[in-house]
């Protein structure tokens, strides 16, 4: 019949789970189709849909593992924490946010960076991780993503970063914004070395990591659907009362208007970094 | 127990006291401001403080880019047009003499009334104002020729044809063509430093701030529409990131304070102008001694050093 296809159909029992307690979506339930599914399901098909292609979210743990050979990736510089600098405080205490995301994320800060091998190519790889305050950038994932430059270069490998992020980190004020202009020196440096930059663009990166590091890959890749935006939909939409296009700041607008080099499935990504470490290897 | 800001301080007031940075009539000034400035630690710059300097940073009368350009510089040529689609006019680039040197200057320039207001766009860039300012850059370092920004700009431009024309990605490489330069390069913060808009022209050998004006992640609106959930709230908003001069110098953001005449420098521009061309030329003089490579390692080595960090213990 022309309306079966060769994929299980589990949208018959598994359609539209019951909404957790706070009434939000369940993180398996697919935002596009609906289809729900258990957690070792998403695993398998590295968090993506096999009813409608849509890609969930990947924490960045799990996408070191998709990424990189098995046990090639050894971390650097996790002991680094977020100060408060600022003794930022609004309804409620910056150290307290900061306690109550290493505690629900397992994380020291929103990145994850260290020495990896892609498809038996050595590269330094950072990983931005969105559950983590919004994936905000402070001095920490400045530090961390300058470290992993500074790593790289001195490895002559090229640096992956996978991004993933809301924007500069609001509790660290003038500081965080400072993120971008260190990022930015570190990346001259490597480019200075002649290494090379790949940059992963996922869902969603906006504000100062698009406006900084995430923009300045010698190649830059997104994920299919990844909102990659300076100002977020709201914000333009408030700011200017024009009405938006459907796809606005979706990477395939971004692809149509000449700001990405690719847009890569999540299935195909792992190689394609293959591929990009291989021809950059040539020297 | 001193404090850690006050350590911060006192080290950075022994190493102004030692170097040449605000070399001849703002050095005591400056010093005696910092002395001030410590004897107030104990009691913070207020939130009524900073929101005076969110009010000034902010008056509809405060001297914009065009207003120091006349003041400032002799013999200014604009310079239009980002040699690709259009002359965003939210930008000003262009080259004069300072204290007789030619300079190139680029800077932020809102309107004076709605008619100006809408074709500067508020002071608020597209992609194509900040590839204007990258052409200016390398028109600078291609002749050797000072660069001197003003920022002034609530923010990049939020709209859809910007985010079109790729506005993430354009104050990326501006920055980027920033850390590149060769020539000394001054950058002043002379009233709203609105988050990446602003920083995009504020990568420097040295940047100023002058006494009333505000540099900031975010604005106060915005920050409180996030965190308070409420735009409402934004003097309690301000008071909680601190984007004052005083505290970006305390963080280690800026190099220098320029004092404004009392009250403001809307209340006597050609006073203002004054003060900021003498700090402008201070620190071109401060930098262009150095051999251009040296001078771009130190900017550099800078910025790397920004930010605070803390450790977690176990794995110490």
């Amino acid at each position: 019949m022309a309306a079966m296809d060769s994929r299980v159909d589990v949208t018959v029992e598994n359609r539209e789970a019951a909404p957790t307690d706070d009434g939000k979506r369940h993180p398996n339930t697919c935002p596009r189709c609906h289809s729900h599914y258990r957690d070792d399901e998403l695993e398998q098909t590295l968090r993506v849909c096999p009813q409608c292609d849509h890609h969930f979210p990947v924490r960045a743990r799990e996408r070191i593992a998709q990424l990189a050979d098995r046990g090639t990736f050894a971390e650097q510089d996790a002991a680094l924490r977020s100060a408060d600098p600022l003794s930022f405080f609004d309804l409620r205490a910056y150290t307290e946010r900061l306690a109550e995301a290493e505690v629900a994320t397992g994380l020291g800060d929103a990145v994850i960076a260290g020495a990896a091998a892609i498809e038996r190519r050595p590269c330094e790889l950072a990983v931005m991780d969105f559950a983590f305050m919004g994936g905000s950038m402070g001095s920490v994932v400045g530090e961390k993503f300058v470290r992993a430059c500074e790593s790289a270069a001195e490895a002559g490998v090229p640096l992956v970063s996978v991004s993933a992020s809301g924007g500069a980190r609001m509790q660290e004020g003038i500081l965080a914004l400072m993120q971008l202009p260190k990022t930015v020196c570190a990346i001259e440096e490597l480019h200075e070395s002649r290494g090379a930059l790949f940059s992963v663009l996922t869902h969603p990166t906006t504000g100062g990591v698009l406006a900084s590091f995430a923009s300045l890959g010698d190649v830059v890749l997104a994920e299919p659907g990844a909102l990659m935006s300076f100002a977020g939909p709201r914000v333009v939409a408030q700011t200017t009362r024009e009405k938006l296009p459907d796809d606005f700041g979706l990477a395939e607008s971004n692809y149509r208007f000449g700001h990405l080099d690719a847009i890569v499935p999540r299935g195909e990504l792992r190689p394609t970094l293959g591929r990009l470490l291989r021809l950059f290897a040539n020297r | 127990m001193p404090s850690e800001a006050e350590i911060r301080l006192r080290e950075r007031l022994s190493k102004l006291g030692a170097m040449k940075l605000l070399r001849g009539t703002k050095l005591s000034g400056e010093l005696g401001r910092l002395q001030d400035q410590l004897e107030r630690l104990q009691e913070e710059p207020s939130a009524e403080d900073i929101w005076r300097s969110v009010e000034l940073a902010r008056h509809q009368d405060r001297p914009y880019t065009l207003d120091y350009v006349e003041r400032i510089f002799e013999d200014f040529f604009e310079l239009h047009g980002d040699r690709g689609r259009a002359d965003d006019r939210a930008i000003v680039t262009g080259i004069g003499k300072l204290d007789g040197r030619t300079v190139v200057l680029i800077g932020h320039q809102k309107g004076r009334d709605i008619k100006e207001r809408t074709k500067r766009n508020f002071g608020m860039a597209y992609p194509e104002g900040y590839r204007k300012a990258m052409r200016a850059m390398t028109l600078a370092d291609r002749h050797g020729f000072p660069l001197v920004t003003m920022v002034d700009t609530p923010g990049a431009y939020p709209g859809v044809a910007a985010e079109q024309h790729g506005q993430g990605g354009a104050i990326a490489r501006s920055q980027a063509a920033m850390v590149r330069l060769s020539v000394p390069t001054v950058s002043c913060v002379i009233g709203e430093g609105g988050s990446g808009g602003a920083v995009a022209i504020a990568v420097a050998d040295r940047v100023l701030m002058q006494q009333n004006a505000i540099y900031s992640v975010i604005s106060p609106e915005g920050c409180a529409a996030i965190l308070w959930r409420d735009a409402g709230e934004a003097r309690k908003a301000a008071a909680a990131f601190k984007p004052d001069a005083a505290h970006c110098y305390e963080l280690g953001v800026i190099d220098a304070i320029v004092e404004e005449p009392d009250g403001g420098a809307h209340e006597d521009p050609d006073a203002a102008a004054a003060l900021l061309r003498t700090a402008l030329s201070a620190a071109i003089s401060d930098v262009e001694g150095l051999d251009p490579d040296e001078r771009r390692r130190e900017r550099r080595a800078k910025y790397r050093r920004m930010g605070v960090l803390a450790f977690a213990a176990q794995s110490l």
